[in-house]
C-alpha cells in the first residue's frame, strides 16, 4: 500500500510540491481519463441491459428494474419505492399504468389495488450484471465462429507480412541494384494512395482469382505493407554490413544471410511490425465487409455489423461483443507493452 | 596454405578508381602485410581477394587456379573483420560453428575444430557466451576463433588489432605471431600501423593511392624505401627531410646545408638538381650547435626513458625530430646542433624516387 502511494504521489526532486508536479498531475490525469473513460464505458455498458442502455440520462452504473412475482399475475411486476399519502414510503409493484396514475399492489397484500400518481414512484433499480448479453451471441449467433475466422486472418496475414515484408526490407537495404531508390519511393508513395480508392480494382483483382469469399481473399491482399518495409528497411539498414560479408566468407547463402543473420537481428523491428499487423488485420473492418458474403466466413468486425438492423442497433451485443473483440489486441498489447515501446523508440516510427 | 598471385587487379567503383594494376603474389605460408594510409586502397584490395568485391579487371589466381568468377564462399579463405563481426544472437560456439555448418560438415567434426580453436585461442570457457559479454580482447580471439575452424588456404585480417586498446594490441600481436608460426599458415593482414606491420609481416606491401609503392622484408623498407613516401611511412618517429641542392663539395657530390658542407655517398645525383635529404631520427646525433650541421631550436621533448625524443625547428622553419639516448635534460627553446652521419642518408630525386648509394 505504502509502495503504491509512493508510487502515485511520486514528486520530482525534493519533498515539497513543486507547481510542475501539480501540472504533471494534472496532465496525466486528463490523459488517463481521455484514454480509458471510453474504455471503461464501453465495459461497463455492455453489462446494461437494452433498457437501461436507452435511459436517459444515461447512468454510470449498469443498473436493472428489479420486478417480483405477485400472487394472481402471470407475468413478474416491477417494483417501486413509493410515497404515500400519509407519508411513509412502501416498495409496491406496479400492474398496469393509466395516464398519470399507476396501478399498484403490495407484494405481500396483492388484494388491494393502490393508485399512485407516477411522478410519486422511483423504480426499484440494483447494480446488475447483464451477462446474458454475452452469453446470448455466444449461443445463438456464430460468435465463436467469427472470432476463429478474425484470429485465423490476423494470425496468418501476420505471418506472411513478415516474411515478405522482411524479404523485401532486406533486398532493399542489403543488396546493390539498379533502381533500389526507385523501387522504394514507389513502395512508399502506395502510402498515400487509400484503400478506398484501389478498393473496385481490388475487388475486380481477388474475384478473378476466385478468392471472392473466402478467407485468403482477406489476407493476400492485405500483407505487402509500405509502413513494414519502409520501418523494417530502416532497422536493417542499422545491421553492419561486416555481418553480412562475414556471413558470406562463412559459407552462407544468400538464403542463409537472411534467415540465420538478418532475421533474428531485425527481430525488435519485426516485433513492432507484428503488432501493428495484429492490430490493422484484427480491427479491419471495410475490405472484409466487401469480400466476405456468407456468414460462416465473417470475421468478428463484419459480425459486430450484424447486429446494427436498418431499423434497430442491438446495443447492447454490440456493445460486448465489442469488448471480446478487444481482449486479444488488449492482452497482446499488455505483454508486449515492453517491446512495442522499445521497438518503437529504436525504429523511430511514431 | 595457399598461394595467390595477382596480376593487374584494378578495381573501381562507378568512374572512381581505387586499385591501379596491383601485381602481387603471396607465397605459401607467408606473413603478407599491407599498409597504408587510409583510404589507400588497402581493405578494397583485400576484400577483392576475399571476393568480396569483384575485380574490375585483371586475374586472381589461387593456387594457379582463376577465382575471379569464384564466390567469397568457394575460395576456401577466411576473413577476420575490423569490428569482428561476430554474430550477435549466436554464442561463441554457434558463431565458430556457423561456417562449418553451411558446409554441411558432420556434427562430431565440428565440435571437435570448434574445441580445438577454443583451447588454442583460451576460449573454452567462453563457449556459451554472447558476444556482447566478451571484453574486446575475447571478441577478437573469437574472431580469429571463427577464421581458424575453417582451416582456410588463407587468413585474411582486416585491422584486426584496431579497436583494441595499446596494451591487448600488443598482446595479441605477439599471439598472432606465434599462431601464424604454429598453424603455419599463409596470412594478409591489412593495417594502417607501420609498427604493426614492421613487426608482423614477412614481407610488407606499403600501398597509395591504389598503387604498389614497394613490396620487401620490413628491413628492406626500413633500410632501403624505394621513394620518399615508403620512407616517411616505415618507421617511428618519422624520417625527417631536407630539401637542398647538390653542389660539388671536397671529395665529390654533396650538399651544402648551413654554410656546411655534407659529401653524399650516393650515385646518379645530378649537379645542380634539387634533391631532398632524408635521415632518420635515431640516424642523426645531438651535438652543440657549433659542432652541428643543422642548428635546432627545441619545440617539444618527450621523454621517453631509454631515449629521448627532440622535436625542433630549423632556422628554415622546418621541423626536424632526433633521438637522443638515455636519459638528459633539455629545455624547450634551447638550441641544439644535429650530425648527419653520411652513411645513414637517404636521397631523393625531385620526383621523390631514392637515389641508389654507391
Amino acid at each position: 500500500m505504502s509502495a503504491l502511494s509512493t508510487f502515485l504521489l511520486r514528486r520530482r526532486g525534493g519533498a515539497g510540491w513543486h507547481w510542475t508536479d501539480v501540472l504533471a498531475y494534472v496532465w496525466l490525469g486528463i490523459g488517463l481519463v481521455l484514454m480509458f473513460g471510453p474504455v471503461l464505458w464501453l465495459v461497463v455498458s455492455s453489462f446494461k441491459t437494452p433498457a437501461n442502455l436507452a435511459e436517459f440520462p444515461p447512468t454510470f452504473r449498469p443498473l436493472d428494474a428489479q420486478v417480483a412475482r405477485v400472487q394472481g399475475y402471470d407475468q413478474p411486476l416491477p417494483l417501486f419505492r413509493v410515497m404515500l399519502d400519509d407519508g411513509s414510503e412502501k416498495v409496491l409493484a406496479q400492474v398496469r399504468r393509466v395516464g398519470i396514475m399507476a396501478q399498484m399492489v403490495d407484494p405481500q397484500n396483492p388484494g388491494a389495488v393502490i393508485r399512485v400518481p407516477i411522478d410519486k414512484r422511483i423504480p426499484v433499480r440494483e447494480i446488475k450484471l447483464a451477462t446474458e448479453n454475452y452469453a446470448e451471441p455466444l449461443q445463438q449467433f456464430d460468435f465463436l465462429r467469427y472470432f476463429q475466422n478474425s484470429v485465423f486472418v490476423t494470425i496468418m496475414a501476420t505471418l506472411i507480412t513478415l516474411v515478405v515484408n522482411s524479404m523485401a526490407a532486406f533486398a532493399l537495404s542489403k543488396y546493390e541494384f539498379k533502381g533500389r531508390t526507385a523501387v522504394l519511393g514507389i513502395i512508399l508513395a502506395t502510402l498515400m494512395v487509400p484503400l478506398s480508392v484501389i478498393v473496385v480494382p481490388l475487388y475486380l483483382v481477388v474475384n478473378s482469382l476466385n478468392l471472392f469469399d473466402t478467407l485468403w481473399g482477406v489476407i493476400l491482399p492485405t500483407v505487402a505493407t509500405p509502413t513494414g518495409v519502409f520501418l523494417l528497411r530502416q532497422y536493417m539498414l542499422t545491421i553492419p554490413d561486416e555481418l553480412i560479408d562475414a556471413a558470406r566468407m562463412d559459407k552462407a547463402s544468400e538464403w542463409q544471410i537472411y534467415w540465420r543473420i538478418v532475421l533474428p537481428l531485425a527481430a525488435p523491428a519485426l516485433a513492432v511490425l507484428a503488432i501493428f499487423s495484429v492490430m490493422w488485420r484484427w480491427n479491419d473492418f471495410l475490405w472484409p465487409l466487401i469480400v466476405l458474403s456468407r456468414k460462416e466466413h465473417y470475421t468478428l468486425q463484419v459480425g459486430l455489423n450484424a447486429f446494427s438492423g436498418e431499423l434497430n442497433v442491438q446495443w447492447h451485443y454490440v456493445l460486448a461483443m465489442t469488448v471480446l473483440s478487444i481482449v486479444p489486441v488488449a492482452l497482446i498489447f499488455l505483454f508486449l507493452q515492453r517491446y512495442i515501446t522499445a521497438g518503437i523508440a529504436n525504429t523511430g516510427l511514431k | 596454405m595457399s598461394h595467390l598471385v595477382l596480376r593487374q587487379v584494378a578495381k573501381e567503383f562507378g568512374s572512381v578508381r581505387v586499385l591501379h594494376g596491383i601485381d602481387l603474389e603471396v607465397r605459401d605460408g607467408e606473413f603478407v602485410v599491407f599498409v597504408g594510409p587510409s583510404g589507400c586502397g588497402k581493405s578494397t584490395l583485400l576484400r577483392t581477394i576475399a571476393g568480396l568485391e569483384r575485380a574490375s579487371s585483371g586475374e586472381i589466381r589461387l593456387d594457379d587456379r582463376l577465382v575471379n568468377d569464384v564466390s567469397a564462399a568457394d575460395r576456401g579463405l577466411a576473413m577476420v573483420f575490423q569490428s569482428y563481426a561476430l554474430y550477435p544472437h549466436m554464442s561463441v560456439r554457434q558463431n565458430l560453428a556457423f561456417g562449418l555448418e553451411n558446409s554441411r560438415m558432420p556434427r562430431d567434426e565440428i565440435d571437435r575444430r570448434v574445441m580445438e580453436a577454443a583451447r588454442m585461442l583460451l576460449i573454452e570457457p567462453l563457449l556459451s557466451r554472447k558476444p556482447r559479454q566478451l571484453s574486446g580482447g575475447q571478441r577478437q580471439r573469437v574472431a580469429i576463433g571463427r577464421a581458424i575452424v575453417r582451416r582456410p588456404g588463407i587468413f585474411l585480417l582486416d585491422e584486426p588489432l584496431s579497436n583494441l586498446d595499446a596494451e591487448l594490441r600488443v598482446v595479441m600481436r605477439a599471439e598472432l605471431a606465434a599462431l601464424h608460426k604454429r598453424l603455419n599458415a599463409t596470412m594478409i593482414y591489412v593495417t594502417h600501423d607501420q609498427t604493426e606491420a614492421m613487426t608482423l609481416a614477412d614481407r610488407i606491401v606499403v600501398l597509395r593511392d591504389g598503387r604498389i609503392e614497394q613490396i620487401g622484408t620490413p628491413l628492406e623498407l626500413y633500410n632501403n624505401p624505394a621513394n620518399r613516401f615508403v620512407a616517411g611511412f616505415i618507421g617511428s618517429p618519422r624520417m625527417n627531410f631536407i630539401e637542398a641542392e647538390a653542389v660539388p663539395v671536397a671529395d665529390g657530390i654533396g650538399v651544402q646545408v648551413n654554410g656546411k658542407q655534407q659529401s653524399l655517398p650516393h650515385r646518379d645525383i645530378a649537379l645542380g638538381s634539387k634533391i631532398v635529404i632524408g635521415v632518420r631520427p635515431h640516424s642523426a646525433t645531438v651535438t652543440s650547435v657549433d659542432e652541428g650541421m643543422i642548428p635546432l631550436e627545441l619545440t617539444l621533448v618527450e621523454q621517453l626513458g631509454a631515449e629521448t625524443i627532440l622535436h625542433g625547428r630549423t632556422d628554415r622553419g622546418d621541423i626536424f625530430t632526433v633521438s637522443a639516448p638515455g636519459q638528459r635534460r633539455y629545455a624547450i627553446g634551447e638550441r641544439i646542433g644535429v650530425v648527419l652521419p653520411a652513411e645513414a642518408l637517404h636521397v631523393f630525386d625531385a620526383e621523390g624516387m631514392a637515389l641508389p648509394r654507391g
